[in-house]
């Protein structure tokens, strides 16, 4: 418990250490929420869906949690490239314990940036159906930050430097969030959209994050949670599998 | 203490550690010398846990590290030959993370935390987030991290490298009395032949993957009929300088380097 403890620890005071990355990284979903959000505003409004940042909200939220966990995760190239993941490799500590301690570090580092974001939001106008449900909000958010910090781990226990991080980006963590229906509703999408966004771990995180803040969703609260805890638990499996057979 | 039987490490084509067998007894200082690239941080690595081996046997205190690797973690401390702290952490969070991963008591912890930074002379600057130090500052730091818990065997792979001759004092002076006092096994590699001289009680020399000799310093010097183990070492392994010949060992060691490149 200890080990999991100080590797959590670690990556919390890494977090605080680095403001200007926090600042920095508030940057995309403000963008996001005032360039879009105004931006196309107006169209939903009259497409009569409402009020558009009241649906953007959710969305980017989850982004917020969503990148600052793959990052999270990625990290571990650092460690790999400093060599501190040496230090850690060669400890007697079972390295499935050094998984889930970074792992949860992670998790933790973006779910403070989410609730910062959660902040912004309610500043930009964004308001909140039920305040009750709130903790119902925060049990998604942490389930998008556990998840993501574990696919990000998983990830960068095969890479040996950021060569393939690009690739990564575009083809994974891009797509994941654009299909996930954080930017549009999935009803009365084509079909075969409607099928990938039914695949994509997040689109699941971002209905549930809808319901509990707006009280409107798509897939449903049971479903979104369940989802969402079985792929959490996979990919932390898969993490934590690929990060014991990492060789330095 | 030490057993390791046909050892080999294989990347593709190229073999970094080709058949290798020694032993190191309990309580010895073991010196593993040779010339750059010659696998003797790949050797290390199979030892702890760091990298499997593609065939041979290793045993660290009865364990084989590839299938009982978290009880062999436990018998061994390492100082690495290149940098592993976590920069952004202060000098006493480095130290107290180690100590925490490796179990030491709180307050053994921070007794020998305090003992070993001031012995390294880094106890004013605790607070100070390590990327502001300065090279020889980490590798103080390093090497007091490696000593906090006290293992059964402990590596220290090039420890003194850039190393001023006052730590280097400091460090051999403390590595000595663990071996004396606590019956520590020590597993080192270094350049520094006198250091080997003075420190080792056995010394293996390996290049280009094969053990080419291996004995008491006295041994290898009444060997190769030289007065000094420099002069030993340069007979068994020739005065070519490794790193500017174009050898295809050479070439196909970069072609393993290009693609992958954390391994050495």
């Amino acid at each position: 418990m200890s080990a999991i403890y100080i590797l959590w620890l670690r990556q919390i005071k890494r977090y605080v250490r680095s403001r200007p990355r926090i600042v920095a990284s508030l940057g995309q979903p403000l963008l996001f929420l005032l360039a879009l959000g105004f931006g196309f505003g107006p169209i939903f409004q009259r497409a009569g869906q409402g009020n558009y940042i009241q649906f953007l909200a959710p969305g980017v939220i989850a982004m917020t949690v969503l990148f600052t966990a793959i990052f999270s995760g990625i990290e571990l190239i650092w460690d790999r490239q400093f060599g501190f993941l040496k230090e850690t490799l060669v400890a007697p500590v079972p390295r499935l314990l050094i998984m889930i301690g970074r792992t949860l570090g992670g998790a933790t580092v973006a779910m403070m940036q989410g609730l910062i974001v959660v902040v912004i939001c309610l500043l930009v106008g964004f308001r909140v159906t039920s305040y009750a449900k709130l903790p119902l909000a925060f049990f998604f958010m942490a389930l998008v930050a556990v998840m993501f910090t574990a696919l990000g781990t998983a990830i960068a226990s095969v890479l040996s430097d950021f060569q393939g991080f690009q690739f990564v980006m575009n083809f994974l963590v891009m797509p994941i969030f654009f299909l996930s229906g954080a930017l549009f509703p999935l009803t009365n999408v084509p079909k075969t959209l409607a099928v990938v966004a039914s695949l994509d771990p997040l689109a699941y995180g971002v209905d549930g994050l809808r319901i509990a803040l707006l009280g409107v969703g798509h897939f449903g609260v049971a479903m979104d949670a369940v989802v969402l805890c079985l792929i959490t638990t996979a990919l932390l499996g898969a993490g934590g599998y690929l990060f014991s057979r990492i060789q330095v | 203490m030490i057993r390791v039987q046909n050892l080999i490490k294989r990347y593709g084509d190229f073999t970094a550690v080709a058949d290798i067998s020694f032993e190191v007894a309990t309580g010895e200082m073991f010196a593993f010398l040779g010339p750059n690239g010659a696998g003797k941080t790949t050797t290390i690595k199979m030892l702890t846990t760091l990298l499997k081996p593609t065939s041979g046997h290793v045993e660290l205190d009865g364990l084989d590290p590839t299938t009982h690797a978290n009880e062999a973690r436990k018998r061994f401390g390492i100082v690495f030959q290149d940098p592993s702290l976590d920069d952004e952490l202060t000098a006493y969070e480095n130290m107290d993370f180690h100590g925490v991963l490796y179990k030491v008591p709180k307050r053994i912890r921070s007794e020998r935390i305090e003992q070993l930074l001031k012995l390294f002379e880094l106890w004013d600057r605790r607070k100070d987030p390590v990327k502001q130090f300065s090279r020889g500052m980490k590798r103080r730091l390093e090497i007091a991290r490696g000593l906090l818990h006290t293992p059964k065997i402990l590596f220290l792979d090039e420890p003194t490298l850039g190393l001023d001759p006052q730590t280097r004092n400091q460090l051999w002076t403390h590595v000595k009395k663990l071996n004396a006092e606590e019956r520590v096994t020590v597993f080192l590699t270094t350049h520094y032949m006198e250091e080997a001289e003075r420190v080792a009680q056995r010394i293996a020399i390996i290049d280009h993957g094969k053990i080419v000799a291996q004995g008491t310093p006295q041994e290898l010097k009444q060997q190769t009929n030289s007065e000094t183990l420099e002069q030993a070492f340069l007979a068994l392994t020739g005065t070519t300088i490794r790193e500017e010949s174009a050898g295809s060992a050479d070439q196909m060691r970069n072609m393993a380097r290009m693609f992958r490149p954390r391994q050495k």
